[in-house]
């Protein structure tokens, strides 16, 4: 059972996928100017990983090594088809929102290293738990940066007015740079250099 | 042919639109090959002629052959085949062709297909509907913006090398914040041109 845990609790924060790997970045920083977005694609790229997982260490022992990317990336690619055609049936407006980057989960490097690291050779529970805990690492740190980045830019939190804006008769003017890209790298750095002081042993060598 | 609407696609993919520091794709490769300026440059040449190709072959089968047979909603996986097919056959070609070329911008080839935006490109051109002018100069302008994305923080990091970092702060979080001051620069931009 403990090894089961450990898959699961492992890449939250020891070997996180965002934060101590830096995989995935480029849609865990577009995505976060809402904590709703954010969700929704934490959700996504939970599902593709864990089901990319199970279905390629299902066939793993039928795939020739020398057209293994090719085999990941169509198994990888027809999930993300899914993903992306469930959001705009269901939900249209965040569907809009995400844009382009729901159909960029197949770049997202998390997505192929963790097929390549684990899902080639583990067993299909063993992937599809690896699949889970990397999905929440990745969705924990959006969330985080999400959280900063809405609470900061607009006020709210999950689109629920949290501190009340000057405009409205409160007291709080919004900070317009935390909807901006550069908030976004920011945050992330400030993020990492946290999770360093924390485990020191995370630290980059001299 | 509309040029200065070209003109225009160009500078705002480049500049305005930069898409590592507006829309926060390639970040990967980005700060994976932004440790030394020759890689940087090898990385952004290498990359805008993969860019341009890609885009127009993209483009064509979008074109011709998805919209008629109405499999748009197969653009994803099409996309990603390309781009890898494409990828796949350079290298093949190169090798056989110019080996010295191979050898200094090979390593870059394989890397390219885990960059975003290659992907994003085509997509956003099937989304705009552009024609096929439009797309390559949008596709043109992407890559000049990756490119020069890549140099000016290559430039900063090599700088950055013998200077005194607070550990934590070494490696990875410091480039964070440096490419988020950069994209703050890159804010001025907005508003230069609006398409």
């Amino acid at each position: 059972m403990g090894r089961y845990r450990k898959l699961i609790s492992g890449p939250i924060f020891e070997s996180n996928p965002v934060a101590v790997q830096i995989l995935g970045i480029c849609s865990a920083l577009a995505v976060t100017t809402k904590l709703e977005t954010a969700f929704v694609m934490s959700v996504a790229v939970l599902l593709v990983l864990a089901f990319s997982g199970l279905s390629i260490s299902i066939i793993r022992n039928h795939i020739p090594g020398s057209i293994r990317i090719i085999v990941e990336m169509t198994i990888i690619a027809s999930l993300v088809i899914i993903v992306d055609q469930f959001l705009k049936a269901y939900a249209y407006e965040t569907s809009k929102q995400l844009s382009v980057f729901v159909g960029l989960i197949i770049t997202n490097c998390i997505v192929l290293g963790r097929a390549e690291a684990v899902a080639l050779k583990k067993p299909p529970g063993t992937s599809f738990l690896d699949g889970i805990g990397n999905g929440l690492g990745y969705g924990l740190m959006l969330l985080i940066v999400a959280f900063f980045r809405e609470l900061g830019g607009s006020g709210k939190l999950f689109g629920m007015s949290v501190l009340r804006l000057q405009t409205e008769g409160g007291w709080y003017l919004p900070n317009g740079l935390f909807l901006l890209a550069p908030s976004g790298f920011i945050i992330i750095g400030l993020l990492i250099w946290a999770l360093r002081t924390w485990r020191k042993e995370l630290s980059e060598a001299e | 042919m509309d040029w200065t609407k070209l003109f225009e696609l160009v500078v705002s993919s480049a500049l305005i639109n930069n898409f590592v520091f507006t829309m926060f794709l390639g970040l990967c490769i980005f700060f994976g090959v932004s440790k030394k300026m020759e890689t940087a440059v090898g990385m952004s040449i290498t990359f805008t002629m993969v860019m341009v190709v890609s885009a127009a072959l993209s483009w064509v089968v979008y074109q011709f052959i998805m919209k008629p047979l109405d499999l748009t909603f197969l653009k994803i996986i099409v996309f990603i085949g390309i781009v890898a097919a494409f990828v796949q056959s350079a290298d093949t070609i190169m090798k056989k062709v110019s080996p010295s070329l191979y050898y200094k911008l090979g390593v870059y080839l394989a890397l390219i297909t885990t960059n975003c935006i290659i992907i994003a490109v085509p997509l956003k051109n099937a989304g705009e509907h552009y024609n096929f002018f439009e797309s390559m100069a949008f596709a043109l302008g992407s890559g000049i913006g990756f490119g020069l994305a890549l140099i000016i923080m290559a430039s900063i990091r090599e700088k950055l090398e013998v200077a005194d970092v607070p550990a934590p702060f070494r490696g990875l979080p410091i480039s964070f914040i440096i490419a988020g001051l950069i994209a703050l620069a890159f804010t001025g931009f907005s508003g230069l041109i609006t398409l």
